[in-house]
Parts: structure tokens; C-alpha cells; sequence
């Protein structure tokens, strides 16, 4: 059962071959056993699941089931699970088990999914390793057979590797630059950041709140579109949150690719990427014109100040988000604070990781007098040329491809000694978040044993035919189905 | 770019968070490579460009100025630090 999607899960449950609790239980015993090689789990839920799994039993005996119903999938430890820890990767929430439920969290509970546990996740999303989780780096699946440890990616480094592993069908992600299409693309899975606005950031732990977007990974397109028509939609509980219909993403996964136009941005492929990746991606683009697409190079100009302009926003977003983290509501406190100032810088110190830390500071300095204006306001300018890039290829093309990151997984402790030398790892995928625009990674080949991915980048609102786009290439390829061994 | 030592404790004690002396010389390092790498946007021409807050210059929506929320006191402060008959406990602030 551990091998099957989300959609065959689902059929095996309506048929009545297997019971959801019994399947729940299966996939509880094999985390269990199976998950001290790769540390992808923060917390099992084993109590509620079971509980879960039973409710959507008599659900679906009352005849009320929906394709989610009993079929077992984890959240990633960002979104507030009322009742089940929330730790954020942190040891300042360490303790903390949230009163709510984030929508995205209800979302799942209302269509019967059943929830396994909290997966790891780099301290407050920061992070394109999962080092920088308090709970201990995950192991990537893939590599561990010649004895190697290798990062998943990060910061949803956790999801993909309990997806990648055969723990859980699918699990959700956070992108805030690259934080789901990046370790889907490590460890060989299919994974989506939506539109900005297009799912729920109510009760999803803030880190960059202007970048800052929920999304699915899973092992098939099929599957991540099952997750979107759970996930998307307009909350009034979140601000930033767009009010538009939402389609059914498995609708329209079967229309033909002919005539798509496909626009390969010529700075994603620089001296950046090795003409191992390069030749992989490009093997990948070849398949699309097989299916009746059209290629044309195209040119993002401002690509290349992206990553300058996310060490300014995001930093910036997270020093004021992260400011709630106080000591005296909720979470870590220091022991025997002298005083105020003792116990909010001392819960802090302690509280934070090194990472973290690292970009407060830095965001700290962004805002602060006399550096506002040549920091957060130039980045926030320099957001705009980013975009209108984007804008400008779309008149031209429907989809953009490029490689998600410039090599394949790495070896654990490789990059942890310059901040920037990580921060270089999410150069094809940053820019994405800055303009806003939606962008899939899905699985294209190996290089050296380990899993290469393609990134798809659509318009605004374009997700329905970025699925489209990968579920007819995962159609004629089955790069999606290799299992680690 | 760099940052100075004076300009790293000041930031902190902005941020709230304690540093040590040793902790300040690593910071002067990654900072400053981090300030390096975000320095590339100076070069950036951006003379008429308006500043970008969302990417669908969507504005604030208003809701209806009525009570949505329920009191749930217990629940929140049943997770907290201190608590003192409904009240958050914290050091002394005033002698």
C-alpha cells in the first residue's frame, strides 16, 4: 500500500479492499520502523490519526465520502494543528500546542484526510538544507544506499523525504523561496508553490509574509492537484488572500499539449548549473516538444539581483514577524529573567537558532534609521523590474521551464559554513517568489544516482495548466515513480 | 559592505537578542557577506520605478466592524509561561 498515490489510496478505500483505519495503522507501523533513517517526522500523532482514520470509516459508511476521505498524508510542522504540537523547527515552540487549527489544517479535516504527524522543516522555514531544524537534519532517501548523507533540501526538507520514502502519499509545503520546489526536486518529487494568495497563510507560522505561500508535494501531478482543490481558496481570516473561483485541478490534467508554448529564460542556464543538470533539463524539454510544445529562449534581465532583493525583503519580514516570539505568551521562556529586557533578549538568545538569528539581524538593520530607504525600499523597486520580467515573457510564452537548483542533493555539512554560499542554492527558484507567479518542480532524471527536477513557472493563476503540463509528462516518463532504495 | 561591531550590538539590542563578545565576531563575518551579496541592488536602475508590497497590488480588505471572535482566555493562557488569575505574568516592570 506504502507505493500507491493519493488517487489509488483513494480507489482502494471506495472498493472496500482496506479500511481506513486498518491503512492508517499500516502506514503508522511502517513511519515508525522505517523513519530513524531519515528523521523526516518532528511528531507522530498516532492517537488522533487513528481517531481520524476511524471517524472517516463511519464517513464513508454513511455513504458521505470524498476522494480525501480516510487517505493518510502529514503536514509540515509550520501549520498549526489544534491539539498537536507546532514547533516550527524551533526550540522556542518547542512546548508550544496550538488552540487552532489553520485553515489549511481545517481544510483537510473537512474533506476526512487523515493526518500522520508534523514533519521537520528548517527553523522557521529558513534554510534549502533541513540542517538548520532544531530537531536534527533530515536524510535524503536517495544516496543513503552507497552510505552517503545527503540534505533533502529544505525548508520543506521533511515532506519530500517522507514522501520520497514511501512514509506518506503526499504531505504539505511552504515556499517562501524555493522551500517546496527545491527539496522536491532533491528527493525526486512532485511539488507546487502556488500563486501568492491563492492558499490560506491563516494559522501557517509567518516567515516572510509578503513572499510566504502553502502548496502540495506529492509523488504525481494527479496527486499535488488533489491537495490543490483541498488547499486553494479565499479566506477572509487572511488579508493578503485572493477572493477568485477556484477550478477543479484534476479537470483539465488530460488536455493535450499541443501548441503549448514553452520560454527557456536563458539566465537559468548559466555557468550556475552543471551541463550534467543542464543536459537532464533539456532531455526533459525535448519530451514537451514530442507532446506538440514549442520552445523559444526568452530573457528575465533582472533574474540576476533576485537574490539580492529576497535577503533584503525577507529578512526584513521575518525581523518584524518574528518579534512576536517574546517569552510571554506562548513558547520558550528563559529561566529567571532579572528583568523585561533580561527575559525578552535571554528567551531569544536561547530560543532562536543560529540561522534565525542571523536574519533578524540582518532584517533589523534593513529597517532601521537611515538604512530604510537604501535598502528595503531599493529591494521592494527592484521586486517590481523582477516581476515585469515575468510579465513581459508571458506576452510571448504560456510556461517558463528551467532546473530548480543549480545540482543535485549534497552532502550534509557541505554548505553550513557561509550563510550565502546556501543562499546561492535557491537561484532559479527566488525570483518566483518575488514576482508572485506559481511554479511546479517535477521530477526529469538523475544525475549521478540523485533526482534532477524541472521547474515549470506559469502566470498569475496559472496552476491548473502547470499541472496539466506535468501530469502529461509524468504520462510519458516515469522519473516520478523511481523509489529510492 | 561592512558591518561594524558597534552597529551588530546596536542591531541586537533592536532585535532583542543577547549576543556575546564571540558571537559578534562571527556575526561581523556572515553579516557582512550577507550585506556584500544584497550591495549588488545599488547597482540596480531603479529612477521611476514604484516600490512592489504585493505582487497583485491588492489592498487591505474591511470587514464589517462587528465582533467575530469568542472569549477563549483559558485556552490561550493555558499554553503561557506565567499565568496569574487570568493575567500574563512577566518580571517587574514598574518599582
Amino acid at each position: 500500500m506504502h507505493n500507491k498515490s493519493v488517487a489509488e489510496l483513494s480507489r482502494e478505500l471506495e472498493s472496500g479492499k482496506i479500511s481506513s483505519v486498518e491503512l492508517t495503522q499500516q502506514f503508522l507501523d511502517r513511519l515508525k520502523r522505517e523513519d530513524g533513517k531519515y528523521n523526516s517526522f518532528i511528531t507522530i500523532s498516532n492517537e488522533q490519526a487513528l481517531a481520524e482514520a476511524k471517524a472517516a470509516d463511519a464517513i464513508r459508511a454513511a455513504g458521505k465520502a470524498t476522494v480525501w476521505t480516510g487517505v493518510p498524508f502529514a503536514h509540515k510542522d509550520i501549520f498549526c494543528t489544534n491539539g498537536i504540537r507546532t514547533t516550527c523547527g524551533s526550540r522556542m515552540l518547542d512546548n508550544f500546542v496550538p488552540p487552532y487549527d489553520a485553515t489549511v489544517t481545517e481544510n483537510f479535516k473537512a474533506v476526512g484526510a487523515v493526518c500522520l504527524g508534523k514533519t521537520n522543516m528548517d527553523e522557521f522555514a529558513m534554510g534549502s538544507s533541513n540542517e538548520s531544524s532544531f530537531y536534527g537534519a533530515v536524510t535524503n532517501p536517495w544516496g543513503l544506499s552507497k552510505g552517503e548523507k545527503r540534505v533533502p533540501g529544505g525548508s520543506s526538507g521533511g515532506s519530500a523525504a517522507a514522501v520520497a520514502a514511501r512514509l506518506v502519499p503526499a504531505a504539505t509545503g511552504t515556499d517562501t523561496g524555493g522551500s517546496i520546489r527545491q527539496p522536491a526536486a532533491l528527493c525526486g518529487i512532485t511539488g507546487l508553490k502556488p500563486t501568492y494568495g491563492r492558499v490560506s497563510r491563516y494559522g501557517m507560522i509567518a516567515f516572510a509574509s509578503s513572499l510566504d505561500q502553502g502548496g502540495p508535494m506529492a509523488r504525481t501531478a494527479e496527486d499535488a492537484a488533489l491537495m490543490m482543490n483541498v488547499m486553494a481558496g479565499f479566506d477572509p481570516k487572511d488579508s493578503t488572500c485572493i477572493d477568485r473561483e477556484v477550478p477543479d485541478y484534476t479537470a483539465t490534467l488530460n488536455e493535450p499539449l499541443k501548441g503549448l508554448k514553452i520560454g527557456l529564460p536563458k539566465e537559468y542556464f548559466s555557468e550556475q548549473l552543471s551541463p550534467a543538470m543542464e543536459e537532464q533539463v533539456r532531455n526533459a524539454v525535448r519530451e514537451y516538444e514530442k507532446l506538440g510544445a514549442t520552445v523559444k529562449e526568452v530573457s528575465l534581465p533582472n533574474a540576476k539581483l533576485a537574490i539580492a532583493a529576497y535577503y533584503v525583503i525577507a529578512p526584513a519580514e521575518a525581523s518584524a514577524n518574528l518579534s512576536r516570539f517574546d517569552g510571554a505568551r506562548y513558547g520558550y521562556r528563559c529561566e529567571n529573567p532579572k528583568d523585561l529586557m533580561d527575559m525578552y533578549t535571554r528567551t531569544r538568545a536561547e530560543g532562536f537558532g543560529n540561522e534565525v538569528k542571523r536574519r533578524i539581524l540582518v532584517g533589523s538593520y534593513a529597517l532601521s534609521a537611515g538604512y530604510f530607504d537604501a535598502y528595503y525600499l531599493k529591494a521592494q523597486k527592484v521586486r517590481r523590474l523582477i516581476q515585469q520580467d515575468f510579465i513581459n515573457a508571458f506576452k510571448d510564452v504560456d510556461v517558463l521551464m528551467s532546473p530548480v537548483s543549480p545540482s543535485p542533493a549534497f552532502v550534509q555539512g557541505e554548505k553550513t559554513t557561509d550563510p550565502v554560499t546556501m543562499y546561492l542554492e535557491d537561484v532559479f527558484t527566488i525570483a518566483i517568489n518575488l514576482a508572485g507567479i506559481p511554479a511546479m518542480s517535477v521530477p526529469a532524471g538523475f544525475v549521478d544516482g540523485l533526482p534532477v527536477g524541472l521547474q515549470i513557472i506559469g502566470d498569475y493563476f496559472s496552476e491548473a495548466r502547470l499541472l496539466n503540463a506535468a501530469h502529461q509528462f509524468q504520462q510519458v516518463t516515469d522519473w516520478h515513480q523511481r523509489e529510492p532504495q | 559592505m561592512s558591518i561594524s561591531r558597534e552597529d551588530i550590538e546596536k542591531v541586537a539590542v533592536l532585535a532583542r537578542i543577547k549576543v556575546d563578545d564571540e558571537q559578534v565576531s562571527a556575526l561581523e563575518k556572515d553579516l557582512g557577506n550577507i550585506l556584500d551579496l544584497v550591495d549588488q541592488l545599488s547597482a540596480a536602475d531603479t529612477d521611476n520605478v514604484e516600490p512592489m508590497a504585493h505582487p497583485l497590488n491588492a489592498t487591505q480588505r474591511l470587514r464589517p466592524d462587528v465582533v467575530t471572535e469568542t472569549n477563549q482566555r483559558e485556552a490561550f493562557q493555558a499554553i503561557a509561561p506565567a499565568t496569574e488569575d487570568g493575567l500574563y505574568l512577566v518580571p517587574k516592570v514598574i518599582e
